[in-house]
């Protein structure tokens, strides 16, 4: 294609692109590298309803001047990525060269807020992308096999966990899960503990947030496949039924291989998706036991009274380049496949 | 793979029933609890004392004189104006959807003839923008869109979705426009037309089935957004989570959950409608496209 | 603080002399022209406040209200342009600081003396001698108590936090309930409230005065986490999930004695949908004092307006006019039960005990300094730990201080 017309094609997706995310990021990488200015702050008498006290206020005349000087604020370098709240180097080193063995010295980096997150938000990606991948494969497989007029209704009742919107879903499972819900009271009688709470312990905590990612998981991966299923060719199917192959080995060695590149492109969405987990912590209120880095940026953004817009933005700076680095083996089959392509 | 290569053996068949039930069960049943709650007060559906409550209503009785109450949907519907937000999101989403798509099947569709090494480039671009937290993102709108007084419409949100959807429409469509053969456009542009009437009259035809299924995904993410709704809309536009959220209330203040819930069993029956009725598209669709990669 | 104590029972007598002014044409405002635009937080009370502003809009002054849970993070940059998207911003004593600390708004001295006759002293917050906004309601926690199990269990109406431990003791030891406490525990917003409202009652100080640098590494932050930990002893394992709304519905299901609890939700609590057997028994008092302090260990709040710097004075006068309006003793008289109002007229209903009783035991407001909300977040994440058991008082409180002083130095203030 010449480059005019790919020009012509593309511009309305670029520009939209450009604008709303390009630019955004841009300012926002160069926020994270910046801090505020140094406040005046003056100590002054404030009065209400409930009486009088000496607070301090800021003098925003003072720090206007200061902030026309110099309307990003000061330069501070990697300073903001580096801190106590991001990758605490400073923090790191102290632990590791006075801990005694090597298990305190992880237990006090667990400690740090943004190791705390980030572990959390790697193990639930590497635990829900892969079971959520092979769930929603087995329920395409078995779904595939049900007589047709089953199907329709089959297939919409799978969807629906996607479907709910995330903000009642986790309240109401929240609520299922509490020991007087109706999977919490459930499970008190099954394992016969009726001090069993599943919100109590962090490893609870943490197995009922995998558990509920991979059920919002599934169903994505299991449309994408039974979709797949449906061009597998019946010839190649059938000479292998002839070859002998058994029917585990005609999914190993015909159905898996045909599938895969449909399991490159739900891997790709869901690793991502699922690095940016959210909603759940705030839906099962398990900040106690699990937070996640886009946990920490909706905490410094939103979630309080006070907003650290260069706090956010080194943690969304450094989410970026984690999905980045998750993708870059897909991105390079990707290279090959463009590169195949172009030839 | 059709259903007719080999007869299953009776118990791999059992097997298989009960996998699809269980399935069913696990993905379904906290929806139908939400349904059957929907009809009941809070202090049944989100009981402290026991979930037996949620099944037989008694708070539901004693406050209403009845097992079953309307109370949650006549609050979310005609108290708190919840058919405002219907209006609202129908409108974000049905534009947003034609947008994304029609913005997508022209980047896609270049993207996937063109074989120039910056083409990879803008995939991968799009990738890394579509990891960047939305909440971020929406923050960094704020002060621009008050200054150029556009904060508040319909449209700015619109916009502001097509843009935040646009790297996974233009990666899925990418795909769909790689599975169809070059030939065909090319022989239709030996044939006279120009790379646009290709495009226009003899590709998307054939893509149809993979334009409604992106156009589904596209749907769904406008209609279940949160981040840019709730953050760039004023009330009176409000969309329907963001005003479920509302619902909800604050740490202070009590909110009405029911109202919430009724609100969130009623967004669901288009979804319904939907999906039950695009069902065979997003089948076909996904199969003649995703499939290559 | 002295000069307090004597208002607040002053403005209980005021308020006993009700003047029933409801009769009053209801749309005069007395505005001339105007635009009025108000963004505010979204319940009850603020929608009727912005609801009666509204009353004022004719052919010349237009008013608009937009009530939005997400009003904290629109305000910033809806005040900063100019002329500002927004005329009036409904904040609280957390939420005002941000605007003080960008001076996005302008002081009301000379619209409270020309057009706040009906406002009483007592509504106007000062800082640094100028009006900077006009509280209309306020809110504390307190204390929920069920009268009938501590008659069971045989213990006063505790006045103390160390009183609560040794009613829940005898609650428990008398085989009533095993876990009769709760408390907003969620790691979050609840959590660090808990932990401020504690250590408030201590007397002490968050700050070294006149500069940011925390102050809380001392005895008495110490005291106050013990004590918070020890409070969840006698508490559902799940503690660290509940919120202030869990809170309400623990206790209508009967499963707590004590609690300390939003004023705001009391209403609820005792109302027509509550569980009737419970709500009989429902009492409120002051939040009780906490490790020998004479006040209750709690923070109060105020609900006001402030206006926008960057408008016109026409468009500031007529929007002090409306939200003078929109908050007159003529939608108190209206809507007596909805909040505890500071407004002249105002008769507090039996909901509205707790927080009185809290106010006159001298609680001090939540403070105003422009850090405060940098300490919250901190508290917000860093207690989370603690409160489960994994680590100690001294390493909470020095993981508070690392977190604060990193947002504080990023934003300037260290």
């Amino acid at each position: 294609m010449p480059h005019k017309t790919f020009f012509w094609f593309i511009l309305p997706s670029v520009v939209a692109m450009i604008l709303f995310i390009a630019l955004p990021i841009a300012s926002v990488v160069i926020q994270s590298v910046y801090v505020e200015h140094e406040r005046v702050l003056v100590e002054v008498e404030n009065c209400g309803p409930f009486g009088c006290s000496t607070e301090v206020r800021v003098d925003t005349e003072a720090t206007e001047q200061l902030r026309s000087e110099q309307p990003l604020g000061r330069f501070n370098g990697l300073g903001t990525y580096l801190n106590r709240a991001h990758l605490a180097v400073e923090e790191v080193g102290t632990i590791v060269s006075t801990s005694a063995s090597i298990g305190e010295a992880l237990t006090r980096i667990y400690n740090l807020p943004f190791y705390k997150a980030f572990l959390f938000t790697l193990i639930y990606c590497f635990v829900v992308t892969p079971l959520g991948i092979m769930l929603g494969f087995t329920i395409a497989l078995a779904v595939n096999t049900i007589p047709r007029l089953l199907k329709g209704p089959v297939i919409f009742f799978s969807l629906l966990p996607m479907i709910i919107t995330p903000l009642i879903g986790s309240l109401i499972l929240y609520w299922m899960f509490s020991s007087n819900g109706i999977l919490g009271a459930t499970l008190q009688t099954l394992f016969n503990d009726p001090t069993l709470t599943l919100r109590q312990s962090p490893a609870l905590t943490w197995i009922t947030l995998l558990v509920y990612g991979v059920w919002t998981a599934a169903p994505f991966s299991f449309v994408v496949f039974y979709a797949g299923l449906q061009t597998v060719p019946g010839d190649t199917l059938e000479s292998a039924m002839i070859d002998g192959a058994s029917r585990w080995e005609r999914v190993r060695f015909v159905i898996i291989p045909h599938l895969a590149p449909l399991a490159t492109f739900v891997g790709l969405v869901q690793l991502m998706d699922n690095f940016r987990v959210f909603e759940p912590i705030v839906g099962f209120s398990s900040e106690a036991s699990a937070t996640s880095l886009s946990w920490l940026v909706f905490n410094d953004l939103v979630g309080q009274d006070s907003q650290a817009f260069g706090s956010a933005a080194a943690t969304s700076v450094i989410t970026i380049l984690g999905v980045v680095i998750l993708l870059t083996p897909v991105l390079i089959r990707t290279w090959r496949d463009f590169n195949a392509k172009g030839a | 793979m059709s259903a007719s290569v080999g007869k299953q053996p009776l118990y791999l068949k059992a097997a298989i029933s009960g996998f699809v039930i269980l399935w069913l069960i696990v993905a379904a049943f906290p929806f139908l609890w939400t349904v059957w709650g929907s009809f009941k007060v809070e202090a049944d559906f989100f009981s402290r004392v026991g979930w037996w409550n949620a099944i037989v209503g008694t708070r539901t009785e004693l406050q209403t004189g009845s097992p079953f109450t309307g109370d949650g949907y006549y609050g979310a519907w005609v108290t708190r104006d919840f058919w405002r937000a219907v209006v609202n999101t129908g409108i974000v989403t049905i534009s947003v959807t034609a947008i994304s798509l029609v913005l997508g099947t022209l980047g896609g569709y270049a993207l996937a003839r063109s074989g120039h090494k910056y083409a990879f480039w803008i995939l991968i671009a799009a990738l890394v923008f579509r990891a960047m937290p939305h909440i971020t993102l929406v923050s960094g709108y704020l002060l621009p869109f008050f200054e150029l007084n556009i904060w508040g419409h319909l449209a700015t949100s619109i916009i502001v979705l097509v843009a935040i959807n646009q790297p996974f429409t233009l990666w899925m469509l990418h795909s769909f426009f790689l599975s169809i053969p070059k030939d065909l456009d090319e022989s239709a542009m030996v044939d006279g037309c120009t790379r646009f009437q290709a495009f226009r009259l003899v590709v998307i035809p054939v893509m149809w089935p993979g334009v409604i299924t992106t156009g589904l995904f596209s749907f769904l993410l406008a209609y279940n957004d949160f981040a840019v709704t709730s953050m760039l809309l004023s009330q009176d536009n409000q969309t329907m989570v963001p005003k479920i959220s509302s619902f909800l209330g604050s740490i202070q203040e009590q909110g009405n959950v029911m109202y919430a819930v009724a609100a969130v069993v009623s967004a669901t029956v288009p979804l319904f409608i939907l999906v039950l009725f695009f069902q065979r598209q997003i089948v076909s669709g996904l199969t003649a496209g995703a499939v290559k990669g | 603080m002295i000069g307090f104590k004597t208002t607040v029972p002053a403005v209980l007598g005021a308020a006993a002399l009700i003047t029933l002014t409801a009769g009053v044409a209801l749309a005069d405002c007395g505005i001339e022209s105007g635009s009025v635009r108000i963004l505010s937080n979204d319940f009850e009370a603020l929608r009727i406040v912005n609801s009666m502003a509204e009353e004022c809009a004719s052919d010349s002054v237009t008013v608009t209200a937009n009530a939005t849970a997400e009003h904290k993070n629109i305000q910033g940059p809806a005040l900063t342009i100019d002329p500002a998207e927004y005329t009036v911003a409904v904040v609280a004593n957390n939420s005002i600081v941000s605007l003080l600390n960008e001076g996005l708004i302008r002081p009301l001295d000379d619209l409270v003396a020309e057009y706040g006759d009906s406002l009483r002293p007592n509504q106007l917050i000062s800082v640094d001698g100028k009006v900077m906004a006009i509280a209309f309601m306020a809110n504390s926690q307190h204390m929920f108590y069920r009268s009938d199990i501590l008659e069971q269990a045989g213990v006063d109406v505790p006045t103390s936090y160390e009183e609560v431990l040794a009613a829940a003791q005898a609650i428990r030891d008398a085989g009533l309930m095993e876990y009769p406490l709760a408390a907003a525990d969620k790691p979050g917003w609840d959590l660090a409230a808990e932990f401020v409202n504690m250590y408030l009652g201590t007397g002490d100080d968050f700050f070294v005065p006149g500069s940011a640098e925390l102050a809380i590494d001392n005895e008495n932050g110490l005291a106050t986490l013990e004590m918070m930990r020890a409070m969840t002893e006698f508490m559902d394992p799940d503690y660290l999930t509940f919120d202030a709304n869990v809170l309400n519905q623990e206790w209508d299901a009967g499963n707590v004695a004590i609690m300390t609890q939003w004023g705001s939700l009391a209403g609820a609590a005792t109302g027509e949908n509550a569980n009737p057997e419970i709500a009989a028994n429902t009492a409120f008092a002051a939040a009780p004092t906490f490790h020998g302090g004479s006040t209750p260990a709690v923070a109060l709040w105020w609900d006001g307006f402030t206006i926008a710097k960057n408008i016109s004075d026409e468009d500031a006068a007529a929007s002090f006019q409306a939200m003078v309006h929109g908050a007159s003793p003529q939608t108190v008289a209206a809507n007596p039960n909805v909040a505890t109002w500071l407004v002249e007229g105002y008769e507090p209903g039996p909901a509205a005990v707790g927080v009185i009783a809290t106010a006159n035991g001298g609680a001090r407001a939540y403070p105003m300094q422009p850090y405060m909300g940098l300490l919250h977040t901190a508290l917000s994440t860093e207690l989370a730990e603690f409160m489960a058991g994994q680590e100690d008082a001294e390493q909470a409180l020095a993981d508070v201080k690392a977190a604060y002083s990193t947002a504080a130095r990023e934003a300037g203030f260290l």
